[in-house]
């Protein structure tokens, strides 16, 4: 995401620091709602209706990648980038939001449940694995943290760069100026958004991050369509840029072609399977006012992914082709590839010259990447509270506004490791992209933990051991790919996706997965009738 | 919700499902270069409609097949709360 141009004007940084405040603004406002009980500070109460649980649920899901990403991919490999992606997702998540989702928020109003380890440890009563699931999702969350905070930082320092010529001086090793001398150090920017996230969250718990969500849903699909609309119009008209797309020698973006395999393109499926596991998304589930909340997210998240991923991908299509005709400046890997994360920053700073609307881009991008964070920062406190401190100190042993307190301290804690972890990561090239990298391979994991989300709603005869083996076998084999992968096979500075037999690897871990579910379940006792009973929901007799 | 959830209504939407699973390997326009109102590749123009199928299939869950039962559930006193560890004072 590092873009080249200088950028002088200070407006960009102006809008997004308009933007950032608002923000703490409305943080400031959500929390004068607060309650004052547990119960709101980490669910809302329950009191989230359908437009709200739209907002935070689609912004939760969509980080940054959604706008930089996908118009990054489609520069690179064309238009199948949507069929992979987009249109999987929108079928997929809406599936697990109507199958799973429902089904869990009204298991957790039904018994008061806040996080995810609490639900698994109870329904299958087993400590050990709650615990297990805790330190996983733990685990699996903090890179996607890191991510997140490292990319924010990386782009307020290509948003900002030239703008303080004497206050951040960057020099290449040869003594030349650095492209982005002048702009934003990373660990400033980085800094800047974790302490907006912290303000709003810290004070106004999840109904920050549910409000906070909503405005930055709003402000990244209306900035990316106003993008859209502007380049298009700068071509001379879509029609004129697919022509000039089609008169260079990548006109191939067109189609699917071979740039992506058959196998890739349907094992992909497995991908959005991820958000049944997601810790950050179950407590914005159980936020639903009644279940009827969820009637518009099930329906509207395919036509928003459709809205935000359409325009980008048409972006990133016609960039190859102004790229392929020397119309577009990209920086390159070591290899010579063009880094593809700077093609929507390239496309609007060097067609449109317009400070504004890189100011604005800038907070669609940045509202992206905070609207996981927020959630997830969250998540993580509350899943300490409640799973750590609670879970062994005794439910009586704290007042609620303890409780409070202690979340709010734990997430201070969270926000400050993540982001000297971040710095830590940033200062060293190969460290970042590993980062990145495992941020890949999270989603594999999460999505790998499909079948215990599945099985502990729908499967009765699921068993303790069985999901226990299911974690494990999870775990093992997610470990051996991804060592496979980051470590042993691929270079540091390598874009392309890691593939087994042409399938994504996520395919063979859901395999082991399930296989280690069904089998291990299969050779076990089940569980007593009056446990299942409490967590299936009769059949309806009419 | 006016309509009355009948088993028969869910199952059309789970072989539509199903339908549109399968209709996402869109083989037949991988090689196709022809342009939908002149801009659009109809690789994409087919994925952006299928997204927008994906929508009416759930607006068709959620109106042929709702757990209408599951909020009634929900409500209901718990009999007994399972081991949870985390009780609200207030």
């Amino acid at each position: 995401m590092i873009l080249t141009i200088a950028q002088t004007s200070l407006t960009p940084l102006w809008i997004i620091i308009a933007y950032l405040g608002l923000l703490l603004g409305l943080g400031a406002i959500s929390s004068r709602f607060f309650r004052g009980t547990a119960a709101d500070y980490f669910v809302v109460s329950r009191s989230v209706g359908s437009f709200l649980l739209l907002m935070s649920v689609f912004g939760t899901t969509m980080t940054g990648f959604a706008l930089v990403g996908s118009t990054g991919e489609s520069f690179a490999k064309g238009i199948g980038v949507y069929g992979l992606m987009a249109s999987w997702s929108g079928l997929i998540h809406s599936a697990v939001f109507f199958l799973i989702g429902i089904r869990l928020w009204a298991i957790g109003k039904r018994y008061g449940y806040m996080t995810q380890c609490e639900y698994f440890r109870n329904r299958f009563e087993s400590p050990a694995l709650g615990f297990l699931l805790f330190v996983i999702l733990v685990l699996l969350l903090i890179p996607y943290l890191l991510v997140g905070v490292i990319a924010a930082g990386r782009f307020l320092q290509a948003t900002t760069a030239g703008m303080f010529p004497d206050l951040f001086v960057m020099t290449l090793p040869n003594g030349n100026p650095h492209p982005l001398t002048g702009s934003l150090p990373l660990w400033l920017g980085s800094l800047v958004i974790c302490l907006v996230v912290l303000g709003y969250v810290f004070f106004g718990g999840l109904r920050g991050a549910v409000w906070a969500n909503t405005f930055q849903t709003i402000v990244f699909m209306v900035t990316g369509v106003i993008a859209f609309y502007l380049i298009a119009e700068k071509f001379g008209g879509m029609e004129a840029a697919t022509a000039r797309l089609l008169a260079t020698d990548k006109s191939e973006r067109v189609i699917r072609g071979s740039q992506i395999g058959n196998a890739q393109f349907f094992t992909y499926c497995f991908v959005p399977l991820s958000v049944a596991m997601f810790p950050h998304l179950f407590q914005h589930w159980l936020t639903a006012r009644s279940a009827r909340s969820f009637r518009l997210t099930v329906v509207a998240h395919p036509v928003f992914i459709a809205i935000v991923w359409t325009p980008c991908i048409l972006i990133g299509m016609w960039a190859a082709g102004l790229y392929a005709e020397g119309g577009l400046r990209l920086p390159k890997n070591p290899d010579g590839t063009p880094i593809s994360n700077a093609v929507l920053g390239a496309m609007i700073n060097q067609l449109m010259h317009s400070p504004v609307l890189s100011g604005l881009v800038g907070a669609g991008v940045l509202a992206a990447i905070m609207s996981s964070l927020d959630s997830q920062f969250m998540c993580v406190g509350t899943m300490f509270t409640n799973d750590i401190v609670v879970r062994f100190a005794g439910p009586d042993r704290f007042t609620d506004r303890q409780k409070v307190w202690i979340s709010r301290a734990f997430i201070l804690a969270i926000v400050a490791v993540t982001y000297a972890l971040a710095v830590y990561m940033m200062g060293d090239d190969r460290r970042s992209q590993s980062v990145f990298a495992l941020g890949v391979w999270c989603f594999s994991g999460f999505a790998a933990l499909f079948p215990l989300a599945f099985a502990a709603v729908y499967w009765r005869r699921t068993t303790r051991a069985g999901a226990l083996g299911c974690v494990l076998v999870t775990a093992i084999v997610w470990c051996i790919l991804f060592y496979r992968d980051v470590f042993a096979e691929k270079s540091a500075h390598s874009e392309d996706e890691t593939l087994i037999f042409g399938m994504m690897p996520v395919a063979f871990i859901f395999g082991a997965s399930a296989i280690a579910l069904v089998v291990i379940s299969l050779m076990t006792r089940p569980l007593s009738n009056a446990t299942l009973d409490k967590f299936f929901v009769p059949a309806e007799t009419n | 919700m006016s309509k009355r959830w009948h088993p028969r209504s869910g199952w059309i939407v789970w072989i539509g499902a199903a339908s549109l699973f399968l209709l996402h390997h869109d083989f037949w326009y991988w090689n196709d270069r022809t342009l939908v109102m002149g801009f659009l590749p109809i690789g994409l123009a087919y994925h952006f409609a299928y997204s927008m199928a994906a929508a009416l299939l759930w607006a068709g869950a959620v109106r042929f097949a709702w757990p209408r039962h599951i909020e009634e559930w929900a409500d209901q006193p718990a009999p007994s709360r399972p081991q949870s560890p985390v009780r609200m004072k207030s």
